[in-house]
C-alpha cells in the first residue's frame, strides 16, 4: 500500500534499514510485557554480577545452630538444613543458573552458525554429513542427551555447561543452514539480472536481518531452557556440585523436608521460575517485534 | 459526491457512497473514499485501477469478507434487490455469500485449500446453499468440473496436482456452481501464464453470458477490457473518477489519469519512441492530497483543483467524470 | 503406504547406530576404570587387570562396540550391570512400563488440553479468553517440572492428603505425576497451536471458503484447523521428548520406580552399562515416536504422502 516509502531513491536504502530497527525497537517498547521480561532480568542479572558484594551472609558457610528457620527479618528466606541463609544461596546461585545459561546457549550458536553456514554454503557431501551427525544428536531428547553426557564426563558446573552446549548446537545447525540456503537462492536471483556487485552488500544489509531474528528469539528462548536444564540436572545431582549453591540443587537438598520446612523449596523453584519467565517474555516481545508480518 | 447513475429497471447492484479505511499501528489508510456504482442483470463492469487503489476492497466490501479488523466500513450502502447487504445479520449475509454473489481471487495458488480434494471443495459450495444430499452435491461438482474443462474423474485429486491455470478454473467451477447473480472477479488472470490467460478469460466470459450472470471484473489490463466488459469504471485513489461504456472510455476518454492510461499503452500500430508514463507516483493513502487526489500529477490541474470537491460532470449521455477540468475545455 | 514406512525404519537403523556409537563411546572413554570402581578402592593391581580381561575391557574399541551392537540385536541383551551384576535389560524392561504410562498420559493431556487453549487462544484473539490462556501458557513453560511437582506434592498430598506423594499403584498414583510433567506440554502444544491457527487464518483459501459463505465454525475446524495441525504434529513430537525429560526427573520427586529414577541412581554410582542401556533404550523408543509423527504427516497433509508414494495417486 506504502508505494512512495517502498519506491525512494538509492539514497532510501539505509533509511530503510534505520526505520526497520527503528519499527523493532518501537514495537518492543510499546509491549508491556517484554519490557516487564526485560527489567525483571536486568535485575536478576545485576543480581547475579553484584551477588558476592550484597549477599547478607556467606552461601556456603554452615551454622548448625540455625539449621531450618522459617522466614524471618534475619534470614528473610529462611535457612537450609545446615544453617545456611537461603536469601545469600540464591543470590550466589543465579550466577550459576545464569552463568550456565548464557554460556551455553552463546557456544551453542556459535558453534551451530559455523556448521549451518557450512552446510549451506558448501552442500553436498559436507552437508549431508554434518546433517547426519545432528540427526544422530536429535535422535534423544536434549535433556537426556544433556544427561548422558555429564553423566559420562562427570558432575560439575563446566561439564554441565558442555552438556546443555552440546545438546543445543542441532537446532541452530537448522536454522542457519535453511537461512543461508534462502540466501543463495536469493544470489542467484540477483545474479541472473546483472546487478553489479554493490548488490550483494544491499543483500547482506536485508536478508541477515531477518536470517538473523529467529536465531535472536531461538537463543533467548534457549537461555530459559537451558537454565531450567541445568537445574534439572542439578537436582538429580549432576551439574553444580554442593556446597556450591545452585538453584535445582537447592530444591533437592530440600525434597526430604518439604512436609516441615517447605520454604527450603518454594523460593528456589520461584526464583528458577521468574528468571525463566522473564527470558520467555522478552523472546515472544522479541519475536513479535521481528515478524515482518504482524499487523498490529 | 455521486450524482447522474445510469438509472435503468433491471437493475443488480447499487453501491452507494462507499468508505472502507483500514487502521493499523495507529496509521490510517484511506482505501476506499466515496464509491458509487451501478451493475445491471447480465452487465459485465470493469473497475480499472493500479494496485492499491481500492478495487480488491470494494470487491470484498460486497461480498462481505473485508476483515474487521484492520479493515472498516465507515459509510454507504450496498444494496442487492432491495436490501442493504450492509446492514444484513450475519447469517444471512452468509445466505448470499456463494449463491447470490461469488468471488474469484486474484492467486489462485493460495485460493484452494491444499488439505481437500478439489472436488470436495466445489460440492462444499453446493452443499451450503442447495439442499441436496451429499451425492448429489458431488454429482453437481462433477458437473461444473466438466464445464470449466477438467475431466470429471480428477474430482478426488488435490490442488498441488494442479497447474496455476486449471486451479484458477476450480476457483471458477466453485464462484459459478450455486448460479450466482453476480461474480466478482478479482483479476483473475493477473498471476497467470499470458497464453492461459487468454483462455480463462474466455472461458469466464463464455459462462458468465451462458449463465447470465453479472460480473464486476477488476483489472489492472485494459485489454482485459476490452475484451470483457460492457461498461468501465476506473478508479484513482479510492475513488471513481470516469464511468462509461466501454466503448465511450475507448473512444473518448475524458479524465487525465484514464488519458495517461492509454498513454502510457504501447502500440501495435504506430511507431513510438518512448512510452509516456503518468508522472509521478500514486498518493499514500494515510496522506491523500486535498482536493483533486489526482491534480500532483495531473499536466492540466488548476487552482480549484488543490482544494475541495470535485464535481461528477457528465461528458456525454451515461459518461461521467469525475474532474474539474472536463475534456471538452483542454486541448493537448 | 507400507513402503513408505518401510523406508523410514530404514532411515532410522542408522541413526541408532550412530546414537549407540555414541553414547557407546562417551561411556567408554570416561574418565575412570569400570573395573576399579567395582572392586572398590583396596583392590590390587592385578585383580583389577583381571576383572578388566574379564570382562573384555582391554580389547580393542570397535571389537567391543559391535560385540555391544551383537549383543542387542540378536539377544536383546544390554550388558550387565557393574553394580548388581543383574541383566541390565531385565531392569530396563521392569521400569520402562512406569515411564512410559507417565509420559504417555502426560501426552494425552498436553494435546487434549493444550490444542483446545490454543484453539480458543487464537479464535478469541486479543480477548480476555486470548490473554488469560496465553498467560497460562506462558507460566506453564516457565516453570520447572520437578518444582511443579513438588508443590503439587506439597498442596494436594501433604496438606490436602488428595492424592499420594509417591510410589506407584493404582491411577490416583498417576496423577500428580503427570499433571506436574503435562504443564509444560500442554503450555507448549497451546502455544504452537495459537500460532499456527493465527498464521492460517491468514490464508486465501480461509477468504475463499468464507466468499462460499461458510460459517465460522466450520472454517475454524474444517478449514483452518486441519492446515494449522501440521506444524502442531512437529511441536507434538517435540513436545513429548521434553515430557520424556520431565518424566525422568518427575520420577525422582515422586519415588516412581521407572527408567527415570534408574538412569539417575546408576549415575550416581557409575553403572555405565546401566546409564548407555537406559540411554539407547530411550533413543529407540523417541525414534519410534518419531516415526509416528512422521507417518501422522502423510495422513494430514495430501503433499506430503505424494512425495513419499512411489509416483502414483
Amino acid at each position: 500500500m506504502n508505494l512512495q516509502k517502498e519506491t525512494k531513491a538509492p539514497g532510501g536504502q539505509p533509511a530503510k534499514r534505520k526505520s526497520m530497527n527503528a519499527m523493532v525497537l518501537r514495537r518492543m517498547k510499546n509491549n508491556k510485557m517484554a519490557m516487564a521480561g526485560l527489567f525483571i532480568l536486568t535485575f536478576i542479572m545485576l543480581v547475579a554480577i553484584f551477588g558476592p558484594l550484597i549477599a547478607p551472609y556467606s552461601a556456603t558457610k554452615t551454622d548448625l545452630l540455625h539449621t531450618y528457620s522459617l522466614p524471618s527479618l534475619q534470614h528473610p528466606f529462611g535457612t537450609d538444613e545446615l544453617g545456611r541463609d537461603i536469601m545469600s544461596r540464591l543470590i550466589i546461585g543465579s550466577r550459576a543458573s545464569l552463568a550456565i545459561g548464557l554460556i551455553s546457549m552463546a557456544g551453542a550458536s556459535v558453534i551451530g552458525i559455523m556448521l549451518g553456514s557450512l552446510c549451506g554454503y558448501f552442500g553436498g557431501k559436507v552437508d549431508t554429513v554434518i546433517m547426519r551427525f545432528m540427526d544422530i544428536f536429535q535422535a534423544l531428547p536434549p535433556l537426556i542427551l544433556a544427561i548422558a553426557i555429564c553423566a559420562a564426563l562427570g558432575p560439575g558446573l563446566n561439564n554441565c555447561i558442555l552438556a546443555i552446549t552440546i545438546s543445543n548446537i542441532p537446532s541452530f545447525v537448522r536454522m542457519t543452514r535453511a537461512s543461508v540456503l534462502n540466501i543463495r537462492r536469493m544470489e542467484y536471483l540477483e545474479a541472473a539480472t546483472a546487478i553489479n556487485c554493490s548488490t550483494s552488500r544491499i543483500i547482506a544489509k536485508h536478508i541477515l536481518p531477518n536470517a538473523l531474528s529467529p536465531l535472536i528469539v531461538q537463543l533467548t528462548m534457549g537461555v530459559a531452557t537451558a537454565i531450567i536444564s541445568a537445574s534439572a540436572m542439578s537436582f538429580i545431582g549432576l551439574g553444580v556440585q554442593p556446597p556450591n549453591p545452585e538453584w535445582g540443587a537447592m530444591l533437592s537438598a530440600g525434597r526430604g523436608y518439604i512436609r516441615n520446612y517447605p520454604h527450603m523449596v518454594t523460593f528456589s523453584g520461584t526464583m528458577i521460575m521468574i528468571t525463566v519467565l522473564s527470558l520467555n517474555m522478552l523472546g515472544d516481545g522479541l519475536r513479535d517485534a521481528l515478524d515482518p508480518k504482524l499487523k498490529d | 459526491m455521486s450524482e447522474g447513475k445510469m438509472k435503468t429497471g433491471d437493475l443488480l447492484l447499487s453501491v452507494r457512497d462507499l468508505k472502507v479505511v483500514y487502521t493499523s499501528a495507529g496509521a490510517t489508510v484511506e482505501a476506499v473514499n466515496g464509491v458509487s456504482l451501478d451493475i445491471k442483470r447480465g452487465e459485465s463492469l470493469g473497475l480499472v485501477g493500479e494496485t492499491g487503489a481500492g478495487k480488491t476492497t470494494i470487491a470484498k466490501a460486497i461480498i462481505g469478507v473485508l476483515p474487521d479488523p484492520p479493515a472498516k466500513i465507515l459509510n454507504g450502502e450496498i444494496i442487492l434487490q432491495d436490501s442493504d447487504l450492509l446492514k444484513l445479520p450475519e447469517k444471512e449475509m452468509r445466505k448470499v455469500r456463494g449463491k447470490k454473489i461469488s468471488m474469484i481471487f486474484q492467486d489462485p495458488m493460495t485460493a484452494l485449500n491444499p488439505l481437500l480434494t478439489v472436488g470436495d471443495q466445489i460440492a462444499e459450495v453446493v452443499s451450503l446453499h442447495e439442499s441436496v444430499s451429499k451425492k448429489e452435491a458431488m454429482n453437481k461438482a462433477m458437473e461444473m468440473l466438466e464445464m470449466v474443462g477438467i475431466p470429471a474423474d480428477r474430482y478426488a485429486e488435490f490442488p498441488h496436482q494442479f497447474s496455476g491455470g486449471m486451479k484458477q478454473r476450480v476457483v471458477i467451477a466453485i464462484a459459478l456452481a450455486c448460479n450466482p447473480e453476480l461474480l466478482l472477479a478479482d483479476e483473475p488472470t493477473t498471476a497467470l501464464d499470458v497464453t492461459i490467460q487468454a483462455q480463462v478469460m474466455e472461458m469466464i466470459s463464455v459462462l458468465q453470458k451462458k449463465l447470465n450472470t453479472s460480473m464486476l471484473l477488476i483489472t489492472h489490463d485494459l485489454g482485459v477490457v476490452a475484451e470483457s466488459c460492457d461498461n468501465v469504471a476506473v478508479i484513482y485513489a479510492g475513488e471513481i473518477v470516469e464511468y462509461a461504456s466501454k466503448e465511450d472510455l475507448f473512444l473518448d476518454p475524458a479524465h487525465p489519469y484514464t488519458l495517461g492510461l492509454f498513454g502510457s499503452l504501447p502500440s501495435l500500430t504506430g511507431d513510438v519512441d518512448r512510452l509516456t508514463p503518468i508522472p509521478g507516483l500514486p498518493p499514500d493513502p494515510e496522506n491523500l492530497p486535498d482536493g483533486c487526489s489526482f491534480h500532483p500529477r495531473c499536466r492540466y490541474a488548476a487552482e480549484e483543483c488543490k482544494h475541495g470537491s470535485v464535481p461528477f460532470k457528465e461528458v456525454s449521455p451515461d459518461h461521467f467524470v469525475h474532474c474539474h477540468m472536463c475534456h471538452c475545455e483542454k486541448e493537448v | 503406504m507400507k513402503k513408505f514406512i518401510g523406508k523410514r525404519i530404514l532411515m532410522m537403523i542408522p541413526v541408532l547406530l550412530g546414537v549407540t556409537f555414541l553414547i557407546f563411546s562417551i561411556m567408554t572413554f570416561t574418565p575412570g576404570d569400570p573395573a576399579a570402581i567395582i572392586l572398590g578402592a583396596e583392590a590390587t593391581p592385578e585383580a583389577i587387570q583381571e576383572l578388566r580381561e574379564k570382562m573384555g575391557l582391554n580389547l580393542p574399541f570397535l571389537s567391543r562396540f559391535f560385540d555391544y551392537i551383537k549383543g542387542i540385536v540378536t539377544r536383546f541383551d544390554f550388558g550387565t550391570s557393574y553394580i548388581n551384576g543383574r541383566n541390565v535389560k531385565d531392569e530396563i524392561l521392569m521400569r520402562f512400563g512406569y515411564t512410559f504410562r507417565v509420559a504417555l498420559l502426560s501426552m494425552l493431556f498436553a494435546l487434549g488440553f493444550g490444542i483446545p487453549l490454543g484453539i480458543t487462544a487464537a479464535v478469541n484473539r486479543n480477548t480476555w479468553k486470548d490473554t488469560v490462556s496465553m498467560t497460562i501458557a506462558l507460566i506453564g513453560i516457565s516453570m520447572p517440572t520437578f518444582w511443579f511437582g513438588q508443590m503439587l506434592s506439597i498442596v494436594f498430598a501433604l496438606k490436602l492428603g488428595l492424592f499420594p506423594a509417591s510410589g506407584i499403584g493404582g491411577i490416583r498414583f498417576y496423577i500428580l505425576p503427570c499433571l506436574a510433567v503435562s504443564m509444560m506440554g500442554i503450555a507448549a502444544m497451546a502455544r504452537q497451536t495459537r500460532s499456527s491457527m493465527l498464521e492460517v487464518i491468514r490464508s486465501d483459501y480461509i477468504t475463499t471458503a468464507r466468499a462460499k459463505g461458510q460459517e465460522e465454525r466450520k472454517i475454524i475446524y474444517k478449514h483452518t484447523l486441519r492446515n494449522a495441525l501440521i506444524p502442531v504434529v512437529t511441536q507434538a513430537g517435540a513436545t513429548f521428548g521434553i515430557l520424556l525429560g520431565g518424566t525422568l526427573v518427575a520420577e525422582t520427586v515422586f519415588s516412581i520406580p521407572g527408567l527415570g529414577s534408574y538412569m539417575v541412581t546408576s549415575i550416581n554410582s557409575r553403572d555405565y552399562p546401566a546409564i548407555q542401556g537406559s540411554v539407547i533404550f530411550i533413543a529407540a523408543v523417541f525414534g519410534v515416536v518419531m516415526l509416528l509423527v512422521d507417518i501422522l504427516y502423510t495422513v494430514i497433509d495430501p503433499r506430503i504422502r505424494a512425495e513419499f508414494s512411489k509416483g502414483g495417486k
